[in-house]
C-alpha cells in the first residue's frame, strides 16, 4: 500500500493550483454552452494541457502523454476549487473516445477539432420507445439509396438534442441480419430536413431531453462509423466510458462536506440538525458508504496504472452504487431540512439554490440513465459473479 | 501508487488460507464449538508455525514486525474460515498494548512468547466500549484488581490484559488468586467469552497506557481487526452462496439463473467491494495516516457491522431451507458477523464517536 502519487506529481500538482489561481477569474460562470467565457476557458484549458489533454494536436487536443495520475489530479483540484473544468457532454466525453478509436482519418480531423472547441455540440440517439434497456432491440431503420442513407422512425429520451448541432445514431441497417448484427453508427447534423425535434419535461421540470422523430431523413453514405452491421461493437466502445464517467466520488464526498455544514445551521425548535443523533447517525453512515466508494475508487486506479486486471468486479459495481448512494445522500440533505427542503423553483426560504431537491430527482434519473441499476445487477451476475446470462426471448431478426 | 495488498500480502494471505483449508475446516470448527475443553491448541500452534501470533510483535522480541494491514489480511483469512483462535485477544490487542504502554521488562517476558505461540492472553476490554450493568474493574495501590469486567474474550488464556475504569491496561495471570472466570454461553460458538470476578487479584500494571490516548489506540486497531474478520467472512458467505446457487435445481433449471437470485448475489458484491477497500485502507491509516486513523477504523467497524448483517441474511436465503440447517453449517459464519458488529462497539455508537472525531458530537 502507496497511496502517495510521489514527487513528480506533487509539483504538477502545485502546477494545476497555481493556474487555477492566477486564472480563476477567467473562468465562466454559468453561461450556456457555445457562450464566449466558456470557449475561452475551454481553449485555455487545452492549451496549458487541462482538458483534451492526451488528444493529439492534429485534432485539436493538448497532445501529452496519457498519464492516469495526471488526469486525477486536475480533476481533484478543480473540484476541490471549484472551478469548471474543461467541456463535458456526449459529444466529449463519449464520441471523440470512440471516433479515437474506431473514426477515419478524415472522421477525426472534421469532428474532433471543432468538439473540443465547443463549436461542435452533439446528443446520443439510442434509445428508442422500444428499445430502452434493451437496446439492440432498436427499430429506426437506414436504406441505403445511391450515396445516401435514408433514416426513418424515431428516438426518445435524447439529452440536449434541442441544442445540440449534430448526432450520433444508432439505426437498423441490415433488416435480415441478427438483432446486435443488423445495426450501424451514423452521425448526421441535426438540422437535416426531415428531423423533428419534441421536449419532454422531465420530473425536475427541466426539459433536458427529448423525442426526435426522423422522416426520411437523408445523411450522406460516409456518415458511418466502423463498418456496415458494427454499429453494436462501436456504441459498446462508447457505453465503457459512460459507465466510468458517472459515479464520480470527489462529487459525493464535496457533497458530504456541504451537506455537513448545512447540518450546522439548520435548526428545529431551536436544535441544530447535527445534535438531532438520528440525523447524524445517518450522516456517519453515508459518510462511512461515500469514504467505502473513494476507496474503491482509487482501488481501481492503481490498478489501471499498474496494469493488473484485479478490479473487475470492484469496476462493475460503481455506476449501481455510486447513484443511488447519491440518491440517498441527497435525500438526507431534504430530510435534515424538512419542510424547508420542499422548497423548489423561485421562492424563498432556498437552500443551495434548491439543489438538494433537484440532485435528489436527478441522480434518480442516473440510476435508470446508461443502463438501470437491475441491468447493473444483472451485468455484476453475469460477468462478476458467472452466474448464467437471462435466458433470451426469441425475437425474430429484424422485427 | 499501489492502493491494494503486496505480493507479500498475498503470499500471507495464502499461506493462512492453506494451513486453516486443512486444519480449521468445518468439521474442525464444529469440534471447538461442542467441546468447551478444546482449546484450539492445534490450529493456533499451526498458526504459531506460519507466524501469525508474531505478526505485530516487533522482530526485536521475537516477531515478524508486520503492519496492521498484514494483521487485517491474517484476520480476513480467519474470518473467511469462522476460525477459533486467541488472534484478536493475544495476537492484537495484548499485543498493541504491550507495545504501546509496556516497559522494556514487560515486553521482553510477553511478547516473545506471544509470538511463538506458547502465551495466550485473553482481553477484558469490552468497558472501553461501553460499560454495561456497572461492571468496572478498579486498580488499588497495592496492585490488586477488584471489579468485574464482562465479555472477556478467550477466558482459556494464560493471562489476561484488563482495562480499568481509568482506561488505564493491567496483566493479571489467569492462576493468580482472586481471579475467577465465568463462561458465558453465547451464539457465535467459534468465540469464547466470560465475566471475570477480580477481588484482590495481583496485577501488573502496563504503565505507558497513564496516557489516555493508548487505550483508544488499542481499540482502533482492534476495531479494524473485527471489521477484516467480517470482511472475510462475508465475502465467504458470497463465495458459497453463488455456488450453491450454481448446482441446486429448481423448476428443472439452476437457481443460479432466477434473476431474483441473481440480484440477491449482485447485491451482495456491490456492498462487498467498496468495503474492501475501506478496511483496507483503514488498516493502512492506522500506520499511516494518524490523522484520519481513528475515523476510518471507527467506518470500517461500523460499516463492516451492517455489510455482514445485510450479506449474513441475504446468503442464508440463497441457501433456502438448507441454510437455516446446522447440517450445512452456514451458521458459523452468520454468527461470527453478528458477534463482530456488537464486539468492541456496535455500529451506532462507533458512530457516535465518529461524529465526535469530527468535532460532530
Ligand atoms: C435522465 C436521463 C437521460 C437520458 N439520456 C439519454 C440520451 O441522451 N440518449 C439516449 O439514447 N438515451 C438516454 N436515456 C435513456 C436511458 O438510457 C434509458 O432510459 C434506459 O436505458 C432504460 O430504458 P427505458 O427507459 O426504456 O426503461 P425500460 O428498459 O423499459 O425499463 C423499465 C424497467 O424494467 C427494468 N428492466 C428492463 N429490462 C430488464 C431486465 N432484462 N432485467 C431486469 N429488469 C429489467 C428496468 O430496470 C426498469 O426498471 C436517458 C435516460 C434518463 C433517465
Ligand atoms: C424453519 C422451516 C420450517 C419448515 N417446515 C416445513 C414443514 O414443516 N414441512 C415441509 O414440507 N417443509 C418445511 N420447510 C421447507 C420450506 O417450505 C422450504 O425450505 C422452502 O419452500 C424453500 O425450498 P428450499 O429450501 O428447497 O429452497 P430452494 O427452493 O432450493 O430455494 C433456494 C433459493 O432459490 C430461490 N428460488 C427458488 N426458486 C426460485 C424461483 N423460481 N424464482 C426465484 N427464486 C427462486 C429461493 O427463494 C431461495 O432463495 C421448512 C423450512 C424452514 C426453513
Amino acid at each position: 500500500m502507496d497511496l502517495s502519487y510521489g514527487p513528480q506529481y506533487d509539483a504538477f500538482r502545485q502546477e494545476v493550483r497555481d493556474f487555477i489561481a492566477t486564472h480563476r477569474d477567467q473562468a465562466p460562470r454559468g453561461q450556456g454552452i457555445r457562450s464566449e467565457p466558456v470557449k475561452r476557458w475551454q481553449k485555455l484549458l487545452i492549451e496549458h494541457g487541462y482538458a483534451a489533454r492526451t488528444i493529439p494536436v492534429e485534432y485539436g487536443g493538448h497532445g501529452g502523454e496519457p498519464d492516469i495520475l495526471k488526469a486525477r489530479i486536475i480533476g481533484e483540484e478543480f473540484a476541490a476549487a471549484q472551478v469548471p473544468g474543461g467541456l463535458g457532454g456526449q459529444g466529449v466525453s463519449m464520441l471523440v473516445p470512440t471516433l479515437l478509436e474506431l473514426g477515419t482519418e478524415e472522421q477525426k480531423r472534421e469532428f474532433i477539432p471543432p468538439t473540443l472547441a465547443g463549436d461542435m455540440v452533439w446528443c446520443q440517439g439510442y434509445s428508442e420507445p422500444g428499445a430502452g434497456s434493451d437496446l439492440a432491440s432498436l427499430r429506426t431503420s437506414a436504406v441505403l439509396d445511391g450515396d445516401e442513407w435514408v433514416i426513418n422512425g424515431s428516438k426518445i429520451w435524447t439529452s440536449t438534442a434541442h441544442l445540440a448541432d449534430w448526432i450520433f445514431c444508432l439505426v437498423r441497417t441490415e433488416p435480415d441480419a441478427k438483432k446486435h448484427q443488423g445495426i450501424s453508427f451514423l452521425l448526421f447534423r441535426m438540422d437535416t430536413p426531415g428531423i423533428e425535434i419534441r421536449p419532454l419535461v422531465d420530473m425536475t421540470m427541466a426539459s433536458n431531453f427529448n423525442e426526435v422523430f426522423f422522416t426520411d431523413v437523408r445523411v450522406p453514405k460516409d456518415q458511418i462509423v466502423g463498418q456496415r452491421g458494427e454499429g453494436w461493437y462501436v456504441a459498446n466502445a462508447i457505453l465503457g466510458h459512460e459507465r466510468d464517467s458517472l459515479g464520480d466520488p470527489n462529487a459525493s464526498l464535496a457533497r458530504v462536506n456541504r451537506l455537513v455544514e448545512l447540518m450546522k445551521t439548520e435548526t428545529v425548535d431551536g436544535q441544530r440538525a447535527i445534535d438531532n443523533p438520528a440525523f447524524r447517525d445517518r450522516l456517519i453512515k453515508i459518510q462511512a458508504r461515500v469514504t467505502a466508494l473513494r476507496m474503491n475508487d482509487m482501488r481501481i486506479l492503481s490498478s489501471r496504472i499498474n496494469g493488473r486486471g484485479d478490479t473487475g468486479l470492484a469496476r462493475l459495481i460503481t455506476k449501481l452504487q455510486a447513484t443511488e448512494l447519491r440518491h440517498d445522500l441527497e435525500g438526507l440533505g431534504i430530510d435534515i431540512m424538512g419542510e424547508f427542503g420542499l422548497m423548489f423553483g423561485k421562492g424563498p426560504h432556498l437552500r443551495d439554490q434548491g439543489s438538494w431537491q433537484n440532485h435528489y430527482m436527478y441522480f434518480l434519473g442516473l440510476i435508470i440513465g446508461g443502463g438501470t441499476s437491475q441491468i447493473q445487477k444483472n451485468i455484476i451476475s453475469e460477468r462478476g459473479l458467472g452466474m448464467p446470462r437471462e435466458p433470451k426471448a426469441v425475437v425474430p431478426a429484424g422485427s | 501508487m499501489e492502493f491494494g495488498l503486496s505480493e507479500e500480502q498475498g503470499l500471507l494471505r495464502e499461506s493462512v488460507d492453506r494451513f486453516l483449508d486443512d486444519h480449521a475446516d468445518l468439521d474442525r470448527v464444529r469440534k471447538y464449538a461442542d467441546d468447551p475443553h478444546d482449546r484450539g491448541d492445534d490450529i493456533w500452534s499451526g498458526l504459531a508455525e506460519l507466524g501469525v501470533p508474531a505478526v505485530l510483535v516487533p522482530e526485536t522480541h521475537g516477531g515478524i514486525g508486520l503492519t496492521a494491514l498484514d494483521a487485517a489480511v491474517v484476520a480476513e483469512s480467519l474470518g473467511a474460515h469462522a476460525a477459533p483462535a486467541p488472534y484478536l485477544s493475544t495476537a492484537v490487542l495484548a499485543v498493541a498494548a504491550l507495545r504501546l504502554a509496556g516497559d522494556e521488562a514487560q515486553q521482553g517476558a510477553y511478547l516473545p512468547r506471544i509470538a511463538d505461540g506458547s502465551l495466550r492472553i485473553g482481553a477484558a476490554v469490552s468497558e472501553l466500549s461501553g460499560a454495561r450493568q456497572g461492571a468496572a474493574v478498579e486498580a488499588r495501590d497495592d496492585g490488586t484488581l477488584h471489579g468485574k469486567a464482562l465479555f472477556v474474550l478467550d477466558p482459556d488464556a494464560d493471562a489476561f490484559l484488563v482495562a480499568d475504569g481509568t482506561r488505564r491496561f493491567h496483566l493479571v495471570q489467569a492462576d493468580a488468586g482472586g481471579v475467577e472466570t465465568t463462561l458465558l454461553p453465547q451464539v457465535d460458538r467459534t468465540r469464547r467469552i466470560a465475566e471475570l470476578a477480580l477481588s484482590g487479584a495481583p496485577s501488573e500494571p502496563l504503565r505507558g497506557s497513564g496516557d489516555p490516548d493508548v487505550a483508544l489506540q488499542v481499540i482502533d486497531l482492534g476495531r479494524v481487526i473485527v471489521a477484516a474478520d467480517t470482511l472475510g467472512a462475508a465475502q465467504e458467505m458470497l463465495d458459497q452462496a453463488v455456488a450453491y446457487a450454481k448446482q441446486r435445481e429448481q423448476f428443472n433449471r439452476v437457481i443460479a439463473s432466477f434473476q431474483a437470485v441473481k440480484h440477491l448475489c449482485a447485491e451482495m458484491a456491490a456492498e462487498i467491494e467498496p468495503a474492501r477497500a475501506l478496511l483496507w485502507y483503514a488498516a493502512h491509516a492506522l500506520d499511516e495516516v494518524p490523522d484520519e486513523a481513528r475515523l476510518m477504523a471507527c467506518h470500517a467497524k461500523a460499516h463492516l457491522a451492517e455489510v455482514g448483517q445485510f450479506v449474513g441474511k441475504t446468503a442464508t436465503i440463497v441457501h433456502g431451507g438448507m441454510g437455516f440447517t446446522d447440517l450445512l453449517g452456514l451458521h458459523y459464519w452468520f454468527k461470527r458477523m453478528g458477534f463482530n458488529r456488537q464486539v468492541l462497539g456496535g455500529p451506532e455508537r462507533v458512530r457516535e464517536e465518529a461524529a465526535r472525531v469530527q468535532g460532530l458530537a
